[in-house]
This record gives C-alpha cells, structure tokens and sequence, in this order.
C-alpha cells in the first residue's frame, strides 16, 4: 500500500489534512448567498463589520473560511478583492486558509490574487465541458490552490449516487492525468441537496450523498469530500434548532463513509449525542431515508423545538462582558476597531479628564502591543491595525480635549509641534506613523511629512510651522547616511530645534557618531515608539532639556570613545592629481563662437501660451506622484485614468491662467567675455584678450574621482577657453520665473479649502518656470549666442537635452556650491529685471524660478562634483576668501571628512 | 507543475547530477563587494550616464542629474560590468558552483525609483550575459566541476499583501498582474542572457513571489520549455516570520506547486538563527533545500561582521545535521565566507531529498 500524500495547505499558518484531524470546518458565514448579514453588511459597504463575521468564524473554530460574494447588486469581483486584502491584514483571521467561492471564475481569479496562502477554489466542474474545466484547472495549479470539483457535466448537476461517482471519477481522471494535479489537491463535492421538501425523489439524496462519499473515498483515498452542509435542511429555514439538528446527524453519517470536510456555520454545530432522543431519531429517519413517512413525523415535532434557541445577528465575544478598561486594551491588542468609539466615550464619561482616557488605557494597550512586537510575538500588519484603533480613540477624544482647554482658559496649546519624516530614499514609515500617534495622543501637535522626504522640504517645513522637535525616521542603511547629512545641514542652516533619531537601522552608536557631532543642537536617538514620549517632553521642557542633554551627550561622548579607530577611508584622488586628469580641449583647433547680443537681455513678459508647448510633463506626474513617462503615462494600465483626469485639470487651469493672466513670468539672459583660469573662470567687461581685470570671478569645483586615465575628472571651468590660449571665449548665464502673481491664487485657494487646485497652481508654475528656461535656452542657442542658428529639435529631444551646449543650475551636481549663485545674480541684476530674490541660503523666491550658466562648448557635459577632499575645501575657501569653516558649511554635504 | 521539457536538458542533468554527490555552493554577497570599490555618483553613472541621462535614450530629467543614481547596484551592469565580473570570478575562485545574477533589483517597479524602468530588459539581460561568461571561464579552468547561472528575481520595492496606508487595511500599491508583468519581462531577459535556472528570491511577501510563480508559468508556457526554479524566503526578525506574516512551513505550502529545484531562506538573519526554520524546510520539502545566510545580524553602522570562520563554523553543524544541498551567503559574505563554507560542508554528504524533482 503507498503512503498517502496530505494536503498541505496554508493561510499564515499551516493546515495540513491528516486523517486524525477527521473533519475539516469550513466557515460559511462570509457567503453572501447563505447569509443575509453579511449580504447587507457587504451592500452597504461596511467592510469592518463584515471583517468582524470572519473574524467571529475563526474564533468559532472554523478551519477554512469560505467567502462568496455572488450577489447580483454586488460588484462581486471588487468586494472579492477588497475583503481578501482586509481580511489579510488581520493575522487573528489571516493565519487560517481562504476558501474563494464563487460561480464566476472571474471573481475566483479576483481571490486568487489576493492569497499569499496556498487555498482553495470553490469551484470547478464539467458544466460548460472538458476543455473549459482543464483551463480553469491549469489555472488553480499556477495560482497554487486546492480546487473543489462540483459533480456536474455537461448533462447537469448529478442528483443519485451512480451520477455523483460517474462524474467525479470522470473529473478525477482528467485532472491527474492531463494537468498532472496532485491527488490530494482534489476535492470533491458531490451535491447535498435538500431532503424533507415533501417531493419523493428528494427523500434519498442524503443517502445517495453518504454512499457516493463512501465509494468516492474508496477509489480515491488521497482526494477529500467536501459539501455545503446546510442544504441538506433548507426546508426547515425559520427552524433553527431542527436545522441544527439535520446537520448534525447528516453529519454523523456522511462523516463515517468519508466525508473529510464541509462549509458549515462553525459556531452552530450540535453534537448528536447532545440531540435529544425524540428529535434525533426522527431526524435520522428522514436523512437516512428509512421510513416513507419520515418527513410527516419530523413535521409533527418541529414546531416543538423551534425557538430553543434564536440565530445570533454576532455572537458577542467573551471579551465584550469586561470592563471598559479591558475591552479597550483587547480592541487595541486585537486591532478590532468596531466598539472603539462607544468603548472609548464610555470611559471619557467615566474619566476626571478625556485627556486620562488616552494616557490611561490606551497608552498602557499601545505598550502592550509594543512588548508583544518587541517579543515577537505580534506582528507587523497587527501593529498597523492597532495604530488605527488608537487613531480612532484619539480623533473621537480630541473634540473633547479641546473643549476642556477652552473651558479651563488653557489655551489651545499643545506640548509643542513636531515635524516627522522618513528620510529621502527611504518608503518605510510605519514605525514613523506609531511614533506620530502615540506623540500625537500626548498632546503633540504631529506634522508628518510622510515618506521619501527630501532635507530641505523637511526643513522649510519645519521653519514654517516654528517646530520644536524634527524627528527623522529610516528603515534601510543608506537612510543612516541621509540622516547625518540632514543634520549637517540643519548645522549649515543655522537650525537650533532638536533633532529626534528613530528607525530600525538607526541606533545610539550611530547617532552618536554619524549623527550627533554634525549637529551641535539636541541630537537624541530614540529606541522606540514607547522611548519617544518621555524623550520629546524632555526636549521640549525648559526645566528638564539641560539635564536630559547632559545625559544623552556624555553618553553618546562615551560611545564614541569606545569606537575610536574606527574610520571609513574613502579614497578620493589628490586635488593635484584631480587637475592634471581634467578635460583638455583641443583648443589650438578650436573658434569660440560670439554671442549677438552681448550684455543683459530682459524679458519683461514673457508669452506663457509659448512656454506652455514647452512643457515637460514627466516631472509633473512625478510631483504627484504618478510614475511614469508623458505621454504614455495617460494610457498606463495603472494610473492612466488617473493621470488622466490630472492632466484635463491641468490643461483646464492652463487655459485659466493664461487667459486671466493670474501669472506673469519674467527673465534674463546675458552673455560676458570669460577665461578660464585653474578651477575658476574669470568675467570681463570687455572683449579683447589682453591683460585684463575681470569684474567677476566664478568659483568651481572638480570632481576628485579616482577614474581611468581617459577619464577626466571634470570642473565646469574646464569648457572655457584658457586665459593664455588666445582665444576669446564667452559665458552665458540666466534667470527666470513663472511665478509672480502666484500667491493671492494660492490663497484663494486655500480659503476655499481647495488644496487640489493650490498644489495643481504651483506645480504648474514650477512646470512653467522650467518650459521657460528649456525655451529660452534654445533661443539662446538660436538667436542670442547663436552658434547653432538652425538648430529644429522636437520638444522630446529637447527634453532629452539632444542639443550642443549646457545650462548647469548653482547647487546642483555639477556646480553644487550655492553661494555662487549670488554672483549669477549681480551679473545678471536678476533681481531688478525679474523680481526673483535670493534667500539667506540662496534659495530663490517666488520658488517658480529656475537660473543658471550657459556653456557653449561642444564638449561641455552634465557631471556629479561628488565629494572633496579637504585639500580642496581649503583651496576653495581661500579661493572665495573664506575661512574653513565656512567652506565647509556651504559645502556640508559634500565633505568626504569629518570637519573638526 | 509543468510538464514541459527542459530549455537545457543537458545542464539540468549536470546540476542534479552534483546535487546527488554534494552540497554545492552558492555565492555570497554582492552589495559588501560592491562597497569595497567606494563608488560615487559619477562611478555608478560610468560614462554612459554621465550627462544625467541616459546617453543611448531619450529620458527626461527635470534638472540634468538631479535624480541619483548612486546605491542603484544593478546599473553597474551597465556602467562597470567589468567590477561585476571581477565579483563573479571572485566567487568562483572561491569555490561558488552557482553565481547568482546581480539583477536583485531589475525589474520595473523597482527601477522606478530612478526613472530608469526602460532599462529592464537589458539589465537582466547583461546580468545574465556576464555571469555566463565568467560561469564558463571558470568551467573552462575545472571541466570536471561546470558552474551555473541563478537569474534573480528579487522581491520588488512594493508588497501584495501588505497595506502602506495605515488608515485603509485593504489598500494595496502594486497589484498581482503588474508584479506578474514586471517579472515576465525580467525572466524572460535573465533566460535569453543564458539563466541555467531562475531563483525567486528574498520573499518577504509571499504573494510577490506567487506573483513570481506565475509569471514563470506563462513565461514557460510561452517558450515550450522551461529552467529549474529554485525559491528562497526571508525570515525577516526572531519572530520567526516572514515580512507579510506566514511561518516557514506555510511559506513553503504556498510555494511548492511550482515543484521547485531547491526551496530555502536567505538574508535577515545570521546563520544561527535561521537553523529552526532550515530544520523546518528540511522535513518538509521534497525537492533540495538552500540556505544563504547573511554574514549575522548588522551591527550599528547596518555592516555585518560574522567573521568567515565563524560563519563557516555553524554552517558546518547544519551540514552534519543533513539539512543542506546548498549553501552560500547573503549580505556581508565575501569571497572569504564561501571559501570557508566550502571547506566547511566538503566532507558531509548532501542533505537525502524527499522525492527526486522534476524528472520531465
């Protein structure tokens, strides 16, 4: 005899069919054809509850859960997909296998695609013939499901025992032998119709049930038997207890001849030998089909029993009877949010204050998730379902909590304002939304700037709202390294606001090292959500921040010294060795080109209707955060219709705003004889190449790579003709903007609560100011400089910078050092002739504005300056006439040394 | 699951046949190897990307260079291939029979993150491509010994599972079709840069790498023939669970209809810990059974520090236990790592497999 092969099956956690498990519960009231509750709870869309009658389902034992949503007025595909993706985030419900049921393969592929878990299909049969059923059966085997096999052909559904074998054996065949499907992944249900209906010829189908099992089970042992048990009663409906009772004894024999499964309401099982005598014995005549009259008798007694016992709309669960207290830490533990808010107002009104609702029960059930995190024994999608509830609580309190305030003449002031993030390059937050609840339910106004957040958003952000606290979050180790760079640029940006540490990767070694001495402000790693309460009313306490600080420095002081010796290395080529690689034009072969129109041109009004044809709408979908490439993006399988309806919005607001003229963009542009001298270019007044004083001088850095010989290591300065080469070299620069006149639009906006229209002004400004500088660039090379007068280039290669020459943007790679963009400035008096002002930290104002050098040299490329060495830092302090130190401010970011 | 024959008959012959006489070796890391030559922007960018675009295509970028492309290892494919082989040879030398294709992160969805989706195909291509060509220098050297190419499938930057929306459970950012897409299209490139076998790997989520499943199936069906497909899972904390949440053991019941070559865990833990849950797989699967460890658990600069010795010490007591037929490292193993496992496991006998795999 061969050992037979168990189905192995899987949700969370394994299920595995062995014979000693005897009977497989199939949970059946997740079916909106056999429940009305949970029909109506999925018509009307109240998934939570409806997550709540799986949930019940599992905790009355169910094995399997079964889920059907065949429902006419229902989209069945979607509520398929939509209450396996909730029901898979719920691990008390997750960890047992999903059945999906349905008689469309559409929705059962809708299922399918939502299990991680090895499931069930319910189901496939011959109905529509062979070739139909061996795809669908191809298909279960790809997806990696059990399949249920209904015992209907092309004939229809089979009634007697000699059909229901046919059939199934006939199904059987064909699976093993032409899909190659596994035995044990098969099974059948052969049919249980209803028995007692008064029609003769439904008196023997439990028999003919029972005895198909039982020769089904003999030929294929490794196979499973499986039905919808409540059928079998469906004439009793109204009659609970008589229902209860068939399923029972129905039970009991088809169970004995084989049956290893069925869909049956997990919590309304009775056992037969708790039936009472009468009531069992009758019941057992009709399933049996033992006497003609059997169906008369039971009849005659039914009426007796009914009523025993009502059917439950949801069974209230044992933990519903504690006390409040304990009912909210179990809803926060379980994650169940359905009685949150009655829990939560029960307590308030029991409570001295709403705010000791949340720093009572909820803290303590929030602490408890977090132990059981920690323990690992709860796991992550849990902690997200508990962070709902406390935010459910919370938002139900704060009405509350502010209404006291009122009362008590403390004014609405919170602890203080915190602004979060999850660094640049970074997409986890979860542990960053913990954190913002639990500061959130201690009084912190929270700010969260969500995921992917680059420094300066986070900074302006934090400028903006006057935070007290910035806390950076980060799970992958390249988010350690953003991390020290945002603190050395709060440094280099004068912030003084305390900087919170927190993240899985993060840690006080690191903080203490890569972090802390960067930042000469607070600097404090927290270990986790539960650390990060008592560490932000330490940094935001007068009274209590020195000595906190004390602590944490002569702490991290110590941390540091144990690690002494440690160093990374990077190897950066010598400045020297840096220059002798640069690019060398070929310069003896080579006429600069001279510009038309030397000098300062203005444009005092520029045509937006022009600059709209030279719109780059890639970048806009990325602002909002749709990817992919314009125009393909609008027809994306994904995102199309959405980054469809955008771009309508967008050209609408175009049409708008040109019309009305809500913006005005204003440039200039100026071309200046130039020399390269070393790493700088030098600027006259006037043409000639004689000796000659320059009225400015641009300042540049070369990249220090250590790259092949045939591999220069670039500077901008390289693509200007040498000082003593003789020739007479030129360089451009310009400043634009779209963005003036933007403010009382986005303020009218906002008053109207119209956030969408603000953001979609803005990113359209932001689109505007750069189509101008595209624009005028190809004028520049064009008509101004004009060295490539017949340039025609389509706008994609445009955007694809298909075009000789450069315009490199001060702060960015190839010239990353900001403060050169003041010279740009008084060159170009770019702030009489636009209106765009320089901030402190030469950002640009209206920030709708884009400036930059042009180079014209054909050679002249797009490069990354990357990081210098501080023999270069040094050179370009005493080259700007600076001190060290403040080289190393501005260029933070670049250091490939720790400054002292 | 298929029954479709073998794409290369005679290479699946070599690997089952070394699978039945030893433990055969995987290669370790690529991501430590790759630090230790301290690229910057402009290395990952090479030459071909310098000018902040993509020279050979018409990309768009809103300033020239503003997106990094630095820490994008699987671009090294394309601007330094030569490091990349030099990893590959190393491993070889080493003493790795398999070298696993440095595409962890070249499919679609990932390569999103730089706006460089266009380059999916060539990508795994060129991995393919040039772990086959340093898998057959060095066959050449030891004939009696061939080694192979695993094409990776990594796990994507995106969960099925796994709502990124704290307020909305049900939420999901990447659906089965679009990951079944996104990894048809990188399979197919991995196979037609000459792939022996194809590895799922790093499974943090089951569902994407059912999705990964599914994708091979039609991808084989649309090929008439098929490769080995090996399956490896993380394990990602002590509690013994992966990142969406399943046991090992159900992890591998969702798996297994592929009928896989080899089944296993790589990355997240150390080798110590992963031993219960290998133990696990060990009894359970049918078909081989893998492990990559990484070098132990990251210190607090996110480097791991398990010495080879070490390492190669507990891999060793997995061999004597029976429970490995392959084995290697995940993040921060190094040539020195494999070479010491390999000396480790040489003299135990492979783990006995429960049924012999797909005989075609």
């Amino acid at each position: 005899m061969t050992t037979l092969r168990h189905t192995r099956l899987s949700g969370l956690e394994p299920l595995i069919l062995t014979p000693d498990l005897n009977f497989v519960n199939v949970g059946e009231r997740t079916n909106v054809t056999g429940s009305a509750q949970f029909r109506k709870l999925i018509k009307e869309g109240r998934y939570e509850e409806a997550v709540d009658v799986a949930r019940q389902q599992v905790e009355s034992g169910a094995q399997i859960i079964d889920i059907n949503m065949d429902e006419g007025l229902i989209d069945s595909e979607a509520a398929m997909t939509r209450f396996v993706n909730l029901i898979s985030s719920e691990p008390d419900i997750a960890r047992v296998p999903i059945m999906v049921d349905s008689s469309k393969w559409t929705v059962i592929e809708a299922g399918l695609r939502c299990m991680q878990g090895k499931g069930i299909v319910n189901s496939i049969s011959m109905k529509e013939g062979e070739a139909l059923f061996l795809q669908h059966a191809r298909k279960v085997r790809q997806y990696g499901a059990a399949v249920v096999v209904m015992a209907f052909d092309e004939v229809g559904q089979a009634d007697t025992k000699e059909r229901k074998i046919e059939i199934c054996s006939r199904a059987y065949e064909l699976l093993v032998n032409e899909v190659n499907f596994p035995p044990e992944d098969i099974i059948f249900d052969p049919n249980i119709f209803a028995i007692a209906t008064g029609i003769e010829e439904h008196n023997n189908y439990a028999v003919d049930f029972i005895e198909a099992t039982r020769e089904l089970k003999k030929r294929f042992p490794s196979s499973h038997i499986s039905g919808g048990v409540s059928n079998v009663s469906f004439s009793f409906r109204g009659n609970n207890p008589v229902r209860e009772a068939i399923h029972s004894v129905f039970l009991y024999h088809a169970i004995a001849a084989g049956m290893d499964m069925g869909i049956v309401n997990a919590g309304g099982l009775s056992i037969y030998d708790d039936l009472p005598e009468e009531l069992r014995e009758r019941v057992e005549d009709v399933v049996l089909n033992r006497r003609p009259d059997g169906t008369e008798r039971l009849l005659e007694i039914a009426d007796k029993y009914k009523g025993g016992k009502a059917e439950v709309a949801v069974e209230t669960a044992a933990w519903r009877e504690k006390s409040v207290v304990d009912r909210l830490s179990h809803a926060l533990v379980h994650g169940i949010d359905q009685f949150v808010v009655e829990d939560t107002e029960e307590l308030r009104l029991i409570s001295k204050r709403p705010l000791d609702v949340i720093e009572g029960p909820l803290m303590t059930g929030m602490n408890v998730v977090g132990d059981l995190f920690g323990a690992g024994k709860m796991f992550l999608p849990q902690v997200v379902k508990s962070a709902r509830v406390m935010k459910k609580a919370v938002a139900h309190l704060i009405p509350f909590i502010e209404e006291e305030k009122k009362i008590s003449g403390d004014s609405a002031k919170n602890n203080g304002k915190i602004v979060l993030a999850t660094v640049k390059g970074d997409v986890h937050d979860i542990g960053k939304n913990i954190v913002g609840v639990v500061l959130q339910c201690n009084n912190f106004e929270v700010i969260d700037l969500g995921v992917m957040v680059p420094t300066q958003k986070i900074l302006d952000t934090a400028r903006e709202v006057g935070a007290d606290i910035i806390g950076l979050s980060g799970l992958i180790t390249p988010s350690l390294e953003e991390m020290s760079q945002v603190a050395r640029e709060m440094q280099r940006q004068d912030f003084h606001v305390p900087l919170m540490i927190g993240g899985a990767t993060t840690s006080r070694a690191h903080t203490a090292l890569r972090i802390e001495p960067h930042y000469k402000s607070p600097t404090v790693w927290v270990k986790d959500a539960s650390r990060a309460v008592g560490v932000a009313q330490s940094l935001v306490s007068k009274d209590l921040i020195d000595e906190f600080m004390i602590k944490v420095r002569a702490d991290y002081a110590e941390v540091r010294e144990r690690h002494k010796g440690r160093g990374t290395g990077k190897q950066l080529v010598t400045l020297a060795k840096a220059r002798a690689q640069r690019y060398v034009g070929e310069w003896q072969a080579y006429e600069p080109p001279t510009p038309r129109t030397p000098g300062i041109t203005a444009f005092e009004d520029y045509d937006l209707a022009e600059l709209r044809t030279y719109i780059d709408w890639s970048p806009f979908f990325n602002a909002w955060e749709l990817a992919g490439r314009f125009p393909a993006i609008l027809t994306d399988e994904v995102v199309g219709v959405q980054a469809t309806e955008l771009y309508n919005d967008a050209q609408a607001m175009l049409d708008k705003l040109i019309a009305e003229k809500w913006l005005t963009a204003k440039g200039v542009i100026g071309f200046w004889p130039a020399a390269q001298v070393g790493d700088d270019i030098e600027v006259y007044a006037e043409v000639g190449t004689a000796k000659r004083k320059p009225v400015a001088t641009l300042r540049h850095l070369r990249q220090q790579v250590d790259k092949p010989v045939e591999r220069p290591d670039f500077c901008l300065s390289d693509f200007v003709a040498p000082k003593d080469s003789g020739l007479q070299d030129w360089i451009g620069g310009f400043a634009v903007t779209a963005g003036i006149g933007i403010d009382e639009h986005v303020a009218r906006f906002e008053a109207g609560h119209d956030d969408y229209s603000s953001i979609l002004l803005k990113a359209l400004a932001d689109r505007l100011a750069e189509a101008f500088a595209e624009r005028l660039h190809e004028r520049v090379r064009k008509e101004f400089w004009g060295y490539q007068p017949d340039e025609a280039l389509d706008n994609d290669t445009l955007i694809a910078e298909g075009y000789r020459g450069i315009r490199p943007a001060p702060g960015y790679p190839a010239c990353p050092e900001h403060t050169e963009k003041g010279t740009l400035f008084e060159l170009l008096e770019a702030t009489t002739h636009t209106t765009v002002q320089l901030t402190e930290g030469f950002a640009m104002f209206p920030t709708a504005a884009v400036s930059g050098w042009y180079f014209s040299h054909p050679d002249s490329q797009y490069f990354v300056v990357g990081r210098l060495g501080r023999e270069q830092v040094e050179d370009y302090a005493k080259r700007k006439g600076w001190d060290r130190t403040e080289a190393e401010r501005w260029l933070a970011p670049y250091l490939d040394y720790d400054p002292d | 699951m298929s029954t479709l024959p073998w794409l290369h008959p005679d290479r699946v012959a070599l690997i089952e046949k070394a699978l039945s006489e030893r433990i055969m070796i995987l290669d370790g890391g690529m991501g430590t190897m790759l630090q230790g030559h301290q690229l910057d922007e402009s290395g990952y960018r090479g030459e071909r990307f310098s000018g902040g675009l993509d020279s050979r295509h018409e990309h768009s970028h809103d300033h020239p260079g503003e997106c990094d492309l630095k820490g994008n290892n699987d671009l090294l494919l394309l601007t330094q291939p030569e490091i990349i082989r030099g990893v590959h040879m190393a491993y070889l030398e080493a003493g790795a029979d398999f070298v696993e294709t440095n595409t962890f992160n070249a499919t679609r969805v990932s390569q999103a993150d730089y706006h460089l989706e266009h380059l999916v195909p060539e990508l795994n291509r060129e991995g393919a491509r040039i772990a086959r060509e340093a898998c057959d220098a060095m066959t050449a050297l030891t004939p009696d010994r061939p080694r192979f190419v695993i094409g990776v499938l990594g796990p994507t930057s995106r969960t099925a599972s796994i709502s990124p929306d704290v307020n909305d459970p049900g939420f999901r950012n990447i659906s089965f079709e679009a990951l079944t897409a996104n990894y048809v299209e990188s399979a197919r490139a991995l196979i037609e840069g000459g792939a022996d076998t194809i590895m799922v790997e790093t499974i943090f989520d089951t569902l994407n790498a059912k999705a990964a499943l599914f994708a091979l199936t039609e991808l084989f069906d649309e090929l008439g023939a098929r490769v080995p497909v090996m399956i490896s899972g993380t394990i990602t904390d002590r509690s013994g669970r992966t990142l969406s949440g399943q046991t090992a053991e159900a992890f591998f019941y969702s798996v297994e209809h592929i009928r896989p070559l080899s089944v296993g865990l790589n990355c997240a833990l150390g080798a110590e810990d992963l031993r219960p849950h290998v133990q696990m797989l060990s009894r359970i699967a049918g078909s081989a059974v893998s492990t990559h460890p990484n070098a132990g658990l990251p210190n607090a600069f996110g480097e791991y520090d398990e010495t080879p010795e070490a390492m190669a010490s507990t891999i060793a007591s997995f061999a004597a236990e029976g429970l490995l037929n392959i084995v290697g490292g995940c993040c921060g193993t190094t040539p020195a790592h494999i070479a010491a496992i390999a000396a480790a496991v040489a003299p135990y006998p492979p783990r006995v497999r429960l049924d012999a795999t797909q005989a075609a």
